[in-house]
């Protein structure tokens, strides 16, 4: 039993965090969301160059640097401290999920491209009608001779904008609801047919509504004809790798309350000095720990067997949810009117962290969940 | 990170469970399970049994006694001994006192009392708590004046009264604050003594709790004579040794694998109990509900003190954090005592004190586990309250870990 990281791994996190330290301040992010772009090419472009993290979590089989889950929690710690908008998500840990898990031929080309920063990938997976289950899909994919014709609409697929590919599931085979025939595609988002919407989301990110009107996608943009539990592993993977990025949102969150509280002056004295505020900064200090010690838990628990990987996911997941409500809350509570301005950084955290909760699944879905896999699945 | 156990660790919790299966007894098991009041002999055979093995003090340094684990092994043995419902090592010899001997002591005093402790012929005792000073425990007032006996012996003077001390009607020795010097400030005056407790002028006075059980006591001082070489420490440095006593008392407060076996008690339970549908309990999806949150929040709490023995391991001492462990930990604790009472429904209310257990088979009231379910809940409520109330815990973090 281990709880250090190598020194690679702490190299890792000492590069990103410099690099955000200087390049990506809340003002500097401000502008950043609200460019035309909304996101820097540039700094992908650094990320994959001159940093070299886009690869730190594929083997070195894979063209990476060896690493795994635990770079990505990472990686995803030190973005969420800086609200970093570039879609490693999407890229790298879904993205890359599925090209290390899927057995797909073309994945080593992929993975190259992902790592050197050419290909951005956004995963097109939610529908109007489906909230939180993956297989609930209208999308279809029919045959068509050696191809495939997709037709259908996903929503709110975060990160479309930056794109240049999709990972979309799509009815191959069986009912809306089924098990079976859930297909998955790798595709290029420029394929005509493609009919996206973009609009900005609540906490500063991008995303669109994807519409696929007869779009005919070659033979090899199939990854997989009936890949649930294929999907099911690759977002595990990547509500952990939230769960990470909840942590720094969280760590934040809680630091410049501390801040706050201690220069903030009312009857003569800091609000600091207020007990019930010391106590409630305290509970929000224990959410925060008990999300790091869930965040290490399901990241270590991500590589185990599915049953043991979705119960460990879906505890985090539990805990992280409530954290983000409760830690989030109380930091505007505690800021006061100043917490309901634009204009300090710790409203938008909490905008992030209210996404957050609702990510890949509420804490409803997953307490359901962890249920179906402790009770139901032993009984 | 890794969460592996390596093949020597697991070879020693096959060690350990094959030592338990071979030498703790069923009675005493059965006992625990039901949370039966424990009878002296109880608590002491199976330190006996620990303590011939050399394995009753697992955190204690080699050379004072302790068996040289690693914090795995000791992660182990908590794990193991909860699994199968051991009687707990009683922690005023081996968690409290023990430490601060081996850590203040004179090489005479740990000659003395260390060996005793372990063997389990020193009963001890914990003088801390007094009527005046709870949370405030610096505000104690049992005061000890030095004089010189008649054999030209220095001695302390010892008058006041301690109170909710656990187990004292069985005690041999108390280690007690008291204040030697009343002008000092607060926390300066304070000295840490060990007082016999068969010295003339103790008295030890049952308070009956909740639950009806006797489980603490008040003790009475009235001019007792302490010799001097009973102080452990400087005369008025005792706070220092309290200090680090508390910290010691708040690691392994947590309680993880008595709380996992808890609530494996709550499955067993509410699988045979039925809930308002006719189905067992739990699966009804309110009981469910709360037993899946239990558990989530109990993973949270166990990896929170991993990380904590990892930084141990690395050479952290316990420090403040631990008081996040103390708050979590008797929380659960004590929402499963509440789950146990709910299962239990009716036969929640019937009281068993000097009720003879086994009267009548052929005509049974309600389940076993229901005779204990409602005393142990009251008894469990004294969790939030001792060792530092959860309030006091979260100001040692506002003031320790937030710096506020």
């Amino acid at each position: 039993m281990d709880f250090n990281f190598t020194e690679e791994q702490s190299m890792v996190r000492d590069t990103v965090a410099s690099f955000l330290q200087d390049k990506y301040d809340f003002e500097t992010r401000r502008k950043i969301v609200s460019s035309d772009a909304g996101w820097r090419a540039d700094y992908w472009k650094a990320f994959a160059e001159e940093l070299g993290i886009l690869g730190a979590s594929f083997s070195e089989e894979l063209g990476g640097l060896g690493g795994g889950p635990i770079d990505n929690m990472i990686i995803m710690e030190e973005f969420g401290k800086a609200l970093v908008i570039e879609p490693y998500l999407g890229t790298v840990v879904i993205g890359g999920g599925f090209m290390k898990h899927s057995g797909y031929a073309g994945a080593a080309s992929v993975i190259e491209g992902i790592v050197g920063g050419t290909t951005t990938i956004a995963f097109a997976y939610a529908e109007p009608q489906a909230r939180y289950t993956w297989q609930d899909l209208k999308t279809t994919a029919k045959k068509d001779g050696s191809g495939w014709v997709l037709n259908g609409h996903k929503a709110v697929v975060v990160g479309a904008p930056f794109a240049s590919h999709l990972i979309v599931t799509a009815r191959t085979g069986g009912a809306q609801r089924d098990a079976g025939g859930v297909g998955v595609f790798l595709i290029d988002k420029s394929l005509p047919g493609v009919v996206t919407r973009d609009y900005p989301t609540v906490d500063g990110n991008r995303a669109s509504e994807v519409y696929f009107e007869n779009v005919s996608v070659p033979a090899d943009a199939l990854i997989s004809e009936s890949g649930l539990d294929l999907v099911n592993q690759v977002i595990d993977e990547a509500t952990a790798a939230v769960g990470a990025e909840a942590v720094g949102v969280l760590r934040k969150l809680h630091e410049g309350t501390l801040d706050y509280a201690k220069q903030r002056k009312q009857f003569g004295t800091a609000i600091a000095n207020f007990q019930v505020l010391q106590h409630r900064m305290v509970d929000m200090f224990i959410e925060v720990e008990q999300s790091v010690s869930m965040t290490y838990m399901a990241t270590i628990k991500v590589e185990e067997s599915a049953a043991e990987r979705a119960k460990a996911v879906s505890a985090m997941k539990v805990r992280i949810g409530r954290a983000c409500k409760f830690v989030g809350q109380n930091a505007i509570q505690i800021h006061g009117g100043m917490g309901m301005t634009d204009e300090l950084a710790i409203g938008h955290y909490f905008k992030r962290a209210t996404l957050i909760e609702g990510l890949f699944g509420s804490v409803d879905h997953h307490l359901k969940r962890y249920e179906s896999l402790s009770f139901d699945a032993a009984a | 990170m890794n969460l592996d156990f390596s093949p020597e660790d697991l070879a020693f919790r096959d060690e350990v469970r094959a030592f338990i299966a071979e030498n703790y007894p069923a009675g005493l098991r059965e006992k625990q399970e039901e949370g039966e009041e424990m009878a002296k002999e109880d608590f002491l055979s199976w330190h006996r049994t620990l303590a011939k093995k050399g394995w009753v003090a697992p955190a204690w340094p080699e050379k004072y006694g302790g068996p040289g684990w690693t914090s795995v092994q000791r992660y182990i043995w908590s794990e193991e001994t909860a699994r199968a419902d051991c009687v707990p090592i009683l922690p005023f010899g081996i968690n409290m006192v023990g430490p601060v001997i081996y850590t203040f002591g004179t090489p005479e005093q740990k000659e003395r009392f260390l060996p005793p402790t372990l063997s389990g012929d020193i009963w001890w005792s914990q003088g801390y708590s007094e009527p005046g000073a709870g949370s405030d425990l610096a505000s104690l007032k049992t005061k000890a004046e030095r004089f010189t006996g008649d054999d030209g012996k220095e001695y302390y003077l010892v008058n006041g009264q301690k109170t909710w001390t656990t187990l004292a009607q069985h005690g041999d020795w108390i280690f007690c604050l008291v204040r030697t010097d009343p002008n000092a400030k607060i926390q300066e005056g304070i000295s840490f003594l060990l007082i016999d407790m068969k010295s003339p002028g103790v008295t030890v006075r049952p308070i009956i709790t909740l639950g009806g059980e006797h489980e603490v006591n008040e003790v009475w001082l009235e001019n007792v004579k302490v010799p001097v070489e009973n102080r452990i420490y400087e005369e008025n440095k005792g706070w220092t040794c309290a200090k680090f006593l508390l910290a010691h008392e708040r690691s392994g407060i947590a309680g993880v694998a008595r709380s996992k076996r808890g609530i494996e008690r709550i499955r067993q339970i509410a699988s045979v109990e039925l809930s308002d549908d006719g189905d067992a309990l739990i699966k009804d999806p309110m009981f469910k509900r709360k037993v899946a949150e239990l558990e989530i929040d109990l993973t949270a709490l166990e990896y929170t003190e991993l990380r904590t023995l990892a930084g141990e391991a690395a050479g952290k001492g316990p420090g403040p954090e631990s008081s996040v462990l103390k708050i979590k930990g008797t929380e659960i604790q004590q929402r499963i005592t509440e789950l146990v009472l709910e299962a239990a429904g009716h036969y929640g209310a019937p009281y068993f004190r000097g009720f003879p257990k086994d009267g009548d088979n052929a005509h049974p009231i309600g389940p076993d586990f229901a005779h204990r379910a409602a005393p142990t809940y009251f008894n469990v409520r004294k969790t939030s309250i001792y060792g530092g109330s959860n309030e006091i815990q979260r100001n040692i973090i506002a003031k320790m870990v937030l710096g506020l």
